[in-house]
């Protein structure tokens, strides 16, 4: 690939993360062009979150060596917020509680931090609309938007919230740190639909999920597997389906 | 040295505008009662309060006090012998303060009545027409005794007497301007009654006296909310408020403490509640380098209920020392504390929670809550609850949280773009929501962009 074209291409390379003094990933290498969804599967343990953390900014998942790279910058050198504003976006496994936060002005804020949005010319109005579609979508409570936010939320309602967020902000690159966990198949098919409407060639998807099922609702272009902070297999999308038969132990066997 | 000639330009003579001599002594006190041509007995209580008050010692407990450069102080400055109704008459530099702080502005929309407090007098009163009908009497204090002198003789000091603690008989002393509301049986005041308050002169205490009286079924929400500017000497605000709830009547008290920082904010707040009746405090302490703040409710008959909301911020240089005092004294009374308090860039936030039951009750019911939250490793924070509970039969919920703004919620928030600066700030007014959501619209905006403001200087 010419460096032009990997502007739009999530690069990482040979990525080392520890947290707490403990090396978790060991040299991880991906590329993530934008219209292409990747899923990254492994066992508990192999540390499918902590490249999403470490790609995301978390404070506590020190980078030791490697690069990330995405519009031709070092994403490693920029704050959480300005990965964000450069399109990155973590669709959480576990969404925070914040109390007392309303959903729609945290929502609103987001939104204009998003996109840099003068507030003098920013109609909640409008937004207002919007936000209400994409609920309605999304199947969420009209009281929804009036809640604290994740606050006495459901499982699967944190969730949405999520892919809410992600159709609001509309990331160039979302990772999206199992979706699925937690939620029954209605609500499976509910998440899955949110994130396929929002698939084309301005996005590219980094999925982690530790099962395959979610893979049967996104379908993904390329399937990598992650073991013991390595990635240790690629493939097309039937490696997805020959894990699920074969399992993570015999998979890893394997290389 | 301050200003000794009045300055706002009131001073001909049949003006003649007095400024005391800094200090505190037995003369002050007898000056500060001629020039108020007051009735013999409040000249009386008076002294006997000073004399309580030298010989009382500091409180052992709580924030350290012995740097009060209690001589220093001017305790009486009477900024004009008028008494202004129409806010055109109100001086030109007074109303350029109030202009800073919004409150034309707010009037139009929100005051009905305004009591703005400016040095130690009260200048600018007014009152909707249909109240002064209704019979709902606001007047500055001074105002109230002379207009209602029995009314005032009263209840003055029924709730806290000089002898209830140090301040409140300093107060006692010296007390000028603060609010005399009287609220008819029956009478329902829709639009909240507001006093604005501002320390405004080099070394000068504030020591407001207010009493509301609120007469059987009727309802009044009161806001007093102040802002001072910083000044490099400390200064003394010690208020007293005393509020007598009678039968089915409903009160709210609204604060918005704003001090400078080398302000001492010692106030004694306290209610009386009578059958059915409720009282509500709602206070937010933002300012002031030490406060010391308990707001309180006796709960006299059955069916009396008391609602106390508090949220307190602690930034460098600052002791929050606040809390609430409920005291049951009759069957079937309920009470709810829920106190919130932020401790950032070494501010140190206490709550103390006193819940008292006598003995002999039944159906009493008590609830306190309190969270802290904690911006930093240099901040600190303490709760100290007290129950004191001599009835079997009573409810009592006690719940404390303290949490430290978390990484993980900040985290959370940046991941969507959002500056660490408005993460913190969106996390702080989530924090206070359930209190602030409580105040009138514009002051739990004005609460807000407060907190946005101090959070602002200490964040990123």
């Amino acid at each position: 690939m010419s460096s032009a074209s990997k502007q739009n291409t999530l690069v990482i390379e040979d990525l080392h993360v520890s947290v707490e003094g403990k090396e978790i990933l060991k040299g991880v290498n991906v590329e993530i062009p934008k219209g292409e969804v990747h899923a990254l599967m492994g066992p508990n343990g192999a540390g499918k979150s902590t490249l999403a953390y470490a790609l995301m900014g978390h404070p506590k998942y020190r980078i030791t060596e490697g690069k990330v790279s995405f519009h031709g910058k070092n994403l490693l050198d920029l704050s959480i917020d300005k990965r964000a504003r450069e399109g990155v976006f973590l669709a959480f496994q576990y969404p925070k509680e914040i109390p007392g936060l309303k959903v729609f002005h945290f929502l609103k804020n987001a939104y204009i931090a998003r996109f840099g949005i003068d507030e003098g010319s920013f109609s909640s109005m409008d937004f207002f609309k919007k936000v209400k579609a994409k609920t309605e979508l999304l199947k969420m409570k009209e009281d929804f938007i009036t809640r604290y936010l994740n606050e006495g939320f459901s499982g699967g309602e944190k969730k949405r919230m999520e892919i809410l967020q992600l159709s609001l902000l509309k990331p160039e690159i979302a990772i999206l740190d199992e979706p699925d966990s937690g939620l029954d198949i209605d609500a499976v098919r509910i998440v899955a639909g949110g994130v396929n409407s929002l698939r084309g060639p301005d996005i590219g998807v980094l999925l982690i999920t530790h099962y395959q099922r979610i893979l049967n609702y996104i379908k993904p272009d390329v399937v990598h597997i992650l073991m013991n902070g390595r990635i240790v297999q690629s493939g097309g999308p039937d490696l997805a389906e020959h894990l699920d038969n074969v399992g993570y132990e015999f998979a890893g066997a394997e290389v | 040295m301050p200003d000794t000639e009045y300055r706002y330009g009131f001073h001909d003579p049949e003006n003649y505008v007095y400024r005391a001599k800094p200090g505190l002594s037995h003369d002050v006190v007898s000056e500060i009662s001629w020039l108020k041509k007051e009735p013999e007995w409040m000249s009386k209580v008076r002294h006997k309060a000073l004399d309580y008050f030298l010989k009382k010692q500091l409180p052992e407990w709580g924030p350290f006090l012995g740097n009060i450069p209690f001589d220093e102080i001017y305790y009486y400055i009477k900024p004009s012998e008028r008494q202004e109704q129409n806010w055109k008459d109100v001086p030109e530099d007074i109303r350029n303060t109030f202009d800073k702080l919004g409150i034309p502005e707010a009037e139009k929309k929100y005051l009905a009545g305004v009591g703005a407090q400016y040095e130690s007098e009260v200048v600018y009163h007014s009152l909707k027409e249909e109240w002064t009908k209704q019979g709902v009497v606001f007047l500055d204090m001074d105002g109230g005794l002379r207009e209602y002198p029995e009314l005032i003789k009263e209840y003055f000091g029924s709730i806290v007497p000089y002898t209830d603690n140090k301040f409140s008989a300093l107060n006692t002393a010296v007390w000028s301007g603060g609010s005399f509301v009287y609220i008819p049986e029956g009478v329902e005041v829709a639009i909240p009654l507001q006093a604005y308050f501002r320390i405004n002169a080099k070394n000068m205490g504030q020591f407001e006296r207010t009493l509301i009286i609120a007469e059987k079924g009727s309802r009044v929400h009161y806001i007093e909310g102040c802002t001072a500017p910083v000044y490099s000497t400390d200064s003394l605000h010690s208020a007293v408020v005393e509020i007598i709830v009678k039968e089915g009547a409903r009160v709210t008290y609204s604060t918005v403490q704003n001090w400078s920082k080398n302000v001492y904010n010692l106030v004694t707040k306290r209610s009386i509640v009578f059958k059915d009746g409720i009282m509500e405090w709602v206070d937010g302490n933002l300012g002031s380098g030490v406060s010391m703040k308990y707001p309180g409710a006796i709960l006299k008959e059955r069916g009396a209920r008391a609602e106390i909301l508090s949220v307190a911020m602690a930034s460098a240089g600052q002791q929050q020392d606040v809390g609430s005092k409920v005291i049951h004294m009759a069957s079937d009374t309920s009470s709810s504390i829920v106190s919130k308090s932020i401790s950032k860039d070494g501010g140190r936030s206490s709550f103390r929670g006193l819940v008292k039951v006598v003995s002999g009750l039944s159906g009493v019911k008590a609830s306190v809550r309190c969270d802290a939250l904690i911006m930093d490793d240099t901040s600190r924070s303490d709760t100290y609850p007290y129950l004191d509970i001599n009835s079997p039969e009573v409810e009592v919920g006690h719940e404390a949280t303290v949490t430290k703004i978390g990484e993980e919620k900040l985290f959370y928030l940046m991941s969507r773009g959002i500056s660490e600066i408005d993460a913190a700030k969106m996390i702080v007014s989530g924090f206070i929501e359930p209190v602030v959501k409580r105040l009138p619209m514009e002051f739990a905006v004005e609460m807000n962009r407060l907190i946005d403001l101090e959070i602002e200087g200490s964040v990123g």
